[in-house]
């Protein structure tokens, strides 16, 4: 009973904030009920049974991606009567292209069928295996390849990132700190005895 | 071989270490502070403080009214009033002076002929209220005689110099 | 119906287990937060040959309560341009996520709230939610040192966050579980078979990792009073600084704590052996939180606070890098030499 009530409170609670993202006047609101529907998420992961991917949800959506967005979008000035402006004029094409998604989406799911192989280990019982270590022998074993791919695919655009926002500028100085920290004493500093009248000359 | 010993002191962060070894040490020698409000520095006879208006010994009171405080106050706290006495002397009737201004430069001490008001040596008169700042003349003779033994030991120190 | 068995199945037994479960781990909490202010300042204090608070109370030890209680009285102040609802909900978030990731942290062996099979992520999780705590203050307070202090908390705890992370997978690789009270398990014995040994360098890192997740200095930027007045609480006052100051301080016990479980062997006593092993774990647990908590503020008391790109420097340049090849080393030493469990 409880099961069942935790799902539906969080299953709300994740399609109000969703829905809240997108119609939420202020962008930083917008995200932060982003953040609240990963959370629903994760939640929804732990009652599934899946707390490995419900922990990686909140690292890495909650923890860093959406840390990030709140990070660009606090720094946005938005002015929310110029984005209205245009809104009359961009309906047609919006709800034009809104609709035709939906249709798609609605003959996908129309077409939809459970295969009878899933369908049994959707009712199969949660093994005693944690399932961080089921999805380790799944990831590491038969879906090496496509787990490596994957990897290379993200490891490609991050270099790409880095050499499109990379720009070597001529002529700038920077700090050396391995230089700085290598400095001695010795190195640096000479103690002269001076006599009154004659200064030092080096 | 000294970009080795350069590494290796990078990296096992020697000069780091130094540095809490030696706030280490300095955790554990004696304290230098003075443990202010139960134990208190030395004061010099010529610290000036809270203000006063002293009496001679037969409990007359020393002020003549004579206003040249009042004139010489840079910071204009000073307020004086005066009327002759019943008995013909002249006296003031009114003697404010206004802490909140007061600059303790010691100019009113300097410039009084009858030594009447000094600056004592108490330090510690800081109040809840403003307005308990503005000292009138019962609460200067009132600190007067409360401090006395102490402002004629210190003049008594300053009379070869002055 | 026993007692023992109202309590192991009736729902209102488990309700009141549960409460008293939370209240056994924040009333400690909270008084050790407490006297953690206390120390830290006594320790500032001796560093700089100065005696600290001693007058509230035997050697000052009441002005913890005294300092909480100013807090409390004082008017809490919402400024006037600020998000009001977001204002006071940052606070909130700091002190609770502070709380709740003691839920999986293990005390003694079998003394933790919720045995979960994924304890190191979910500490990780909750350690990563701090930051939204200061983001929100630092926009809500509609103010521009606030606002800045937030930018940099957050680039900052992002950073770190992946050294951390790191110095976790190392942990885990070589005790082959992501359960706390089997991290510590694995690590059974004097303090020579403790991780904090043979994952020296990475035991540095997290410490230093932890001050940055912190705000410690040297990274106090968030809130570097030379620059941004208080930083993201610059606009707070009152118990809305306190939740803050709070979540703060029970942030740098809890990775004090994490700092304990992953690298000096949790509730094991240093000394195998009998006189040592008569003293309960918690106790042990506790001296070693103690340890670290020291040298937190011993760290206060030495070094000066970063510039923001040295900062950033030493995350992204020093410390991912040698984090990343550590975590190598180790899995190659583990598979080579079969010293990882099982």
């Amino acid at each position: 009973m409880i099961h069942a009530l935790a799902f539906y409170v969080f299953a709300a609670v994740t399609v109000v904030s969703a829905f809240m993202v997108i119609s939420a006047r202020n962008p930083v609101h917008s995200v932060l009920y982003l953040i609240l529907a990963f959370f629903n998420s994760a939640a929804l992961f732990l009652l599934m049974g899946a707390e490995f991917i419900a922990m990686i949800l909140v690292i890495v959506y909650v923890g860093a991606v959406a840390v990030l967005f709140l990070f660009v979008v606090m720094m946005l000035d938005i002015n929310i009567a110029e984005l209205r402006q245009g809104f009359l004029k961009y309906l047609p094409i919006g709800a034009a292209v809104g609709i035709a998604l939906f249709a798609e989406i609605l003959l996908a799911l129309g077409a939809w069928s459970v295969s009878p192989v899933a369908a049994g280990s959707l009712r199969a019982k949660v093994s005693d295996v944690p399932n961080t270590e089921a999805l380790g022998r799944l990831i590491y074993t038969d879906y090496m390849f496509l787990f490596q791919a994957a990897g290379m695919v993200l490891l490609i655009a991050m270099i790409g990132a880095i050499v499109l926002t990379l720009r070597t500028r001529p002529g700038v100085r920077r700090q050396k700190i391995a230089a700085q920290i290598g400095r001695r004493r010795e190195e640096a500093v000479v103690l002269v005895k001076t006599r009154v009248g004659e200064g030092v000359s080096s | 071989m000294a970009f080795l010993d350069r590494t290796a002191r990078t990296f096992l962060l020697s000069e780091i270490v130094a540095g809490f070894v030696l706030t280490l040490k300095y955790i554990f020698k004696p304290k230098v502070t003075v443990n202010y409000p139960f134990e208190k520095g030395p004061l010099s006879p010529r610290f000036r403080g809270e203000h006063a208006l002293r009496r001679y010994s037969n409990g007359e009171e020393r002020c003549i009214a004579c206003k040249l405080c009042e004139a010489i106050c840079p910071a204009l706290a000073i307020t004086i009033e005066a009327e002759p006495r019943a008995d013909g002397s002249r006296r003031t009737t009114r003697y404010d002076i206004d802490m909140t201004k007061c600059i303790y430069c010691g100019y009113c001490q300097e410039s009084c002929p009858v030594d009447a008001i000094v600056e004592g040596p108490n330090f510690e008169f800081s109040t809840e209220t403003r307005e308990e700042l503005m000292y009138d003349k019962e609460k200067l003779l009132a600190n007067g005689d409360r401090w006395e033994a102490e402002i004629a030991a210190n003049l008594a120190a300053e009379a070869p110099y002055r | 119906m026993t007692l023992a068995q109202f309590f192991t199945t009736h729902w209102l037994g488990h309700l009141i287990v549960m409460v008293a479960q939370c209240l056994a781990i924040v009333v400690p909490l909270l008084v050790a937060v407490a006297y953690m202010t206390y120390a830290d300042r006594k320790i500032w204090a001796a560093i700089q040959l100065r005696r600290g608070p001693n007058v509230v109370g035997p050697f000052g030890l009441l002005q913890p309560f005294a300092d909480g209680l100013k807090l409390v009285l004082k008017e809490t102040i919402v400024p006037s341009g600020a998000n009001k609802v977001l204002f006071v909900l940052a606070p909130m978030i700091t002190f609770i996520t502070a709380l709740i990731a003691w839920a999986v942290v293990p005390f003694d062996d079998g003394w933790v709230v919720a045995d979960i099979n994924v304890g190191i992520l979910y500490l990780f999780a909750i350690s990563s939610l701090g930051v939204y705590g200061i983001m929100i203050a630092g926009w809500a307070s509609n103010s521009k040192y606030a606002f800045l202090g937030a930018l940099r908390s957050a680039a900052q705890m992002v950073s770190y966050e992946v050294s951390i992370g790191f110095v976790l997978i190392t942990v885990l690789l070589c005790a082959g579980s992501l359960n706390l009270s089997a991290i510590v398990k694995a690590q059974e014995g004097g303090f020579w078979s403790w991780y904090w040994l043979p994952l020296f360098p990475m035991f540095i890192v997290f410490f230093i990792s932890a001050l940055a997740e912190t705000n410690r200095t040297p990274f106090d930027l968030p809130m570097s009073e030379a620059e941004l007045v208080a930083g993201f609480h610059t606009e707070y006052s009152a118990m809305t600084f306190g939740l803050f100051f709070l979540g703060e301080y029970a942030n740098m016990i809890l990775l004090s704590g994490m700092g304990a479980v992953l690298f000096l062997g949790g509730w094991y006593s240093p000394l195998p052996f009998a006189p040592f092993t008569w003293i309960p774990g918690v106790v042990w647990f506790a001296l070693k939180i103690a340890v670290l908590l020291f040298v937190f503020s011993w760290t206060k008391g030495t070094v000066p606070r970063y510039r923001y790109d040295q900062l950033m420097r030493l995350g992204w340049k020093v410390f991912l890098p040698f984090s990343l090849l550590w975590v190598a080393l180790t899995a190659a030493a583990i598979q080579l030499f079969g010293w990882g469990p099982g």
